[in-house]
């Protein structure tokens, strides 16, 4: 008998009516290059390639129920970028060493930075600053004991330094006001400490405002490895970063590994079946408080900064603040597709999402050996 | 005696040398128009090819604007129409609803120019009745934001759909005004004391429309894109109304003039309190269309009875003028409730399947000067001996009308 009264202001109907057309002036920071004249490369041969390859997952990944995705049939212009996820995984750049009279290892880098816009998801442009050419910056990798020296040369228009996790003197510590301190535009210096403790570790400019400097893509991996090694695996980098594309500095319009939103979708992780895998990840997000790492169908030792041999947990989820990093290790028991994302769907679903694909393997799994795939601790993937 | 006092010597008249005969005399007219537009034009064209000599690009990055115009939902599917209203080129370069990228098709699959329109298809689940923040990605990326208050499916515009829009205007628009007409009878028996009052009662109804509309319009005009204009579209509709509206009824009073008759005055005014409240009308069938396209428009009887009570009143001021004619056909009385009830379902019609903003600020705009113009044609009929317009019984009427819209306003959930 009593109907609702709804009372609806007439004025605010209307205005509904068009559902709030929103339209906020905004400005876009760089003009607008064309960025898809080289999609009919190499890039779009590879994509076209794994996409084929995908064959039931991409009909997965239509959008919609099927989950988060890109406008089908874009992919990013690595070639324009100058740089590959893909290849980046594996990349680790070793340096030059030389023998010290003492015998002891001089290991030395020249690290440049330059302005550079960079593709970050199809179509999308982002007015970077970058240690040599690319975001991240090299994974330099050491081993524990060796003297480092990295040259620093700032080819940027604006003032930067280098800031190494690590134990070093004061005045090497690459923050403005304390040794070089800020490195002008065209200048230069060079930055000297020794390679400890051994663990996964990272870099970055501390120049201000530090979280735009970061933010713009001024990060990298420093691994250093231990005297005595670690495990024979297959290694790589996994950088997770994201970019505030509209410079709000309220969390990120694109999340991903190793700078391409859903690269790893489109070109999945190749890694082989009951081989050990070993990820350096590093959690490097800016303007949001935590980043995560999740595997499908899997579970991996978690090292937390690689500062010790012996895992904490053995798990198939980690979070990490900014800075944050860990040494995971695991095998893959079955072959076929296993997603990894992070388990904060949002950043999963905006970008921060990819694949492993576990070849190799004829014979059946069932049978598998239970110390086919041992980890350090003894811990059997497999179990 | 002679005069030896000279008088100041006068300076000539400032009379100059004659003209001399225009050298234009034997051009032909035409070609005195055709010149300078031609001239007109080729410094433009020429200013343009030369990206205007002396003059730097805008300092600063491009300005990036897009406005959302219309929104479709349809199951799965969400389709955007957006207009570029700034200044630079747009390339949408990736969407994401609900903070997850989705895939989504463009038409035209290109960048988007100053003042033209793209459409976007978001492929995305939508779940009704659930609000979904909308970010669209430029290839520079900014970030234009859409929200949707309340997903519900899209009406699809086919007979149906109009056969309903039309009985929805009939029932708040058509049928209250007519209904409002049954006075008539009882205002040809008043006194002319009682009659100031009701055509007082008139005047306040209208204002009150008129501010209402005003304030709807100024809302959504701030609200629209910008690219044809926001609030000043209201003011164009307005004059535009008003002076439209003047012309005609100077023609028709010339033409009344001419036939000496009363009750042709009478039947003046009240079919330009029709127009006047007629156009107001459309803006109402606008707002009842978009709330329901959108999915918030409770329809049912109570929408039903709150109209026919607030437009009741309506029926009763297009009457007021014609108390005192002796005899107006049927045929009229029909036709003058159309004219103010009629255009609710145009308005409806419009409002369900080509919403804009921009649109709707100008309708509104109309109709408010539209009424304006009534008011000003009505204000002699309130004047009492003295010639006051504001006098106790006219005052008394204007309260009341303002008193009883504001009360029946109440009643209507739109």
């Amino acid at each position: 008998m009593t109907e609702p009264m709804e009372k609806i202001n007439r004025r605010k109907l209307l205005i509904g009516g068009a559902a709030g057309a929103a339209l906020p002036v905004v400005h876009g920071l760089v003009p607008h290059p064309g960025v898809h004249q080289a999609l009919e490369g190499a890039s779009a041969a590879t994509h076209g390639g794994a996409a084929a390859t995908h064959g039931g997952a991409s009909a997965v990944h239509g959008g919609g129920n099927g989950g988060p995705t890109f406008k089908q049939g874009e992919v990013v212009d690595h070639a324009a970028n100058g740089f590959n996820p893909t290849d980046m995984l594996r990349d680790f750049d070793y340096g030059k060493t030389t023998r010290l009279p003492s015998g002891r290892v001089l290991r030395e880098w020249t690290l440049i930075a330059a302005d550079k816009e960079i593709e970050v998801a199809p179509g999308v442009m982002y007015p970077a600053w970058t240690y040599n050419g690319r975001v991240p910056g090299p994974t330099l990798r050491a081993k524990e004991g060796e003297l480092l020296r990295i040259r620093f040369v700032n080819g940027s228009e604006h003032p930067h330094t280098i800031h190494f996790h690590g134990l070093h003197p004061s005045e090497m510590d690459g923050v403005p006001g304390l040794g070089a301190g800020l490195i002008d535009p065209g200048g230069e210096t060079t930055y000297e400490f020794n390679a400890e403790p051994f663990g996964l570790h990272l870099y970055h400019c501390h120049a201000g405002p530090l979280a735009e400097h970061i933010a713009r893509g001024l990060y990298g991996a420093f691994i250093i490895d231990p005297k005595e090694g670690r495990p024979e695996a297959d290694e790589m980098m996994m950088m997770m970063n994201g970019f505030n594309t509209n410079f709000d500095a309220e969390g990120n319009q694109i999340y991903a590994v190793n700078t391409v939103a859903f690269h790893y979708v489109n070109e999945p992780v190749a890694v082989e079946r009951d081989k050990p895998v070993r990820i350096y990840l590093v959690n490097i997000l800016e303007y949001d408080p935590i980043n995560s790492f999740h595997v499908h169908g899997n579970f991996f030792n978690h090292f937390p900064t690689g500062t010790s041999l012996t895992p904490i947990e053995f798990t198939d989820t980690i979070i990490q603040g900014q800075a944050q990093r860990a040494v995971l290790e695991m095998c893959f028991p079955y072959s076929g597709d296993f997603m990894f994302h992070a388990h904060k769907s949002e950043f999963a679903e905006l970008g921060w999402m990819g694949f492993f694909r576990v070849g190799g393997g004829a014979t059946a799994q069932a049978a598998a050996p239970a110390a086919f795939c041992s980890l350090p601790d003894g811990n059997q993937v497999n179990g | 005696m002679e005069a030896s006092t000279q008088a100041p010597p006068r300076t000539p008249p400032p009379t100059g040398p004659p003209p001399p005969p225009s050298r234009m005399a034997g051009v032909p007219v035409w070609v005195l128009a055709v010149v300078p537009l031609a001239l007109i034009g080729v410094a433009i064209a020429a200013f343009a090819l030369l990206g205007g000599p002396g003059l730097d690009e805008r300092r600063g990055p491009p300005v990036e604007e897009l406005a959302v115009e219309r929104t479709v939902l349809r199951p799965g599917e969400i389709e955007l129409t957006l207009r570029n209203t700034g200044p630079d080129p747009v390339s949408v370069a990736q969407v994401a609803v609900a903070d997850s990228f989705v895939t989504f098709s463009e038409e035209p699959d290109s960048e988007v120019g100053r003042l033209e329109t793209q459409t976007v298809t978001l492929d995305y689940p939508w779940q009704e009745g659930s609000p979904y923040a909308i970010f669209i990605l430029t290839s520079t990326g900014a970030t234009i934001d859409h929200e949707i208050d309340v997903a519900v499916e899209t009406p699809e515009t086919g007979a149906s759909f109009y056969g309903l829009m039309t009985i929805l205007g009939t029932y708040v628009g058509v049928i209250p005004v007519l209904l409002g007409m049954l006075f008539m009878p009882l205002l040809r028996r008043v006194s002319r004391s009682w009659l100031t009052v009701f055509m007082a009662f008139t005047i306040g109804l209208l204002g009150f429309l008129a501010i209402d509309g005003y304030l709807a319009g100024s809302e959504i005009g701030a609200a629209a894109g910008g690219a044809f204009g926001g609030v000043e579209l209201l003011f164009l509709g307005a004059a535009l109304a008003f002076l439209v509206l003047t012309g005609i009824d100077r023609k028709l009073k010339a033409g009344v003039a001419k036939g000496k008759s009363e009750g042709a005055a009478g039947f003046r005014l009240s079919l330009m309190i029709a127009i006047g409240i007629g156009l107001h009308n459309m803006g109402e069938g606008l707002a009842i269309g978009s709330a329901y396209a959108i999915g918030e428009l409770a329809l049912g009887a109570f929408l039903v009875i709150g109209f026919a009570i607030h437009n009741t009143t309506e029926g009763l001021a297009i009457v007021a003028p014609l108390a005192k004619d002796r005899e107006t056909p049927m045929l009229r009385l029909v036709a003058l409730g159309m004219i103010a009830g009629a255009p609710a379902i145009l308005g409806a019609i419009i409002g369900a399947s080509i919403y804009n903003q921009e649109l709707a600020t100008f309708l509104l705009g109309i109709g408010v000067g539209a009424i304006i113009q009534v008011i000003v044609q009505l204000s002699p009929a309130i004047r009492d001996d003295q010639g006051r317009a504001l006098n106790p019984l006219s005052v008394m009427g204007i309260v009341a009308g303002i008193a009883l819209m504001y009360l029946t306003g109440l009643l209507v959930s739109v």
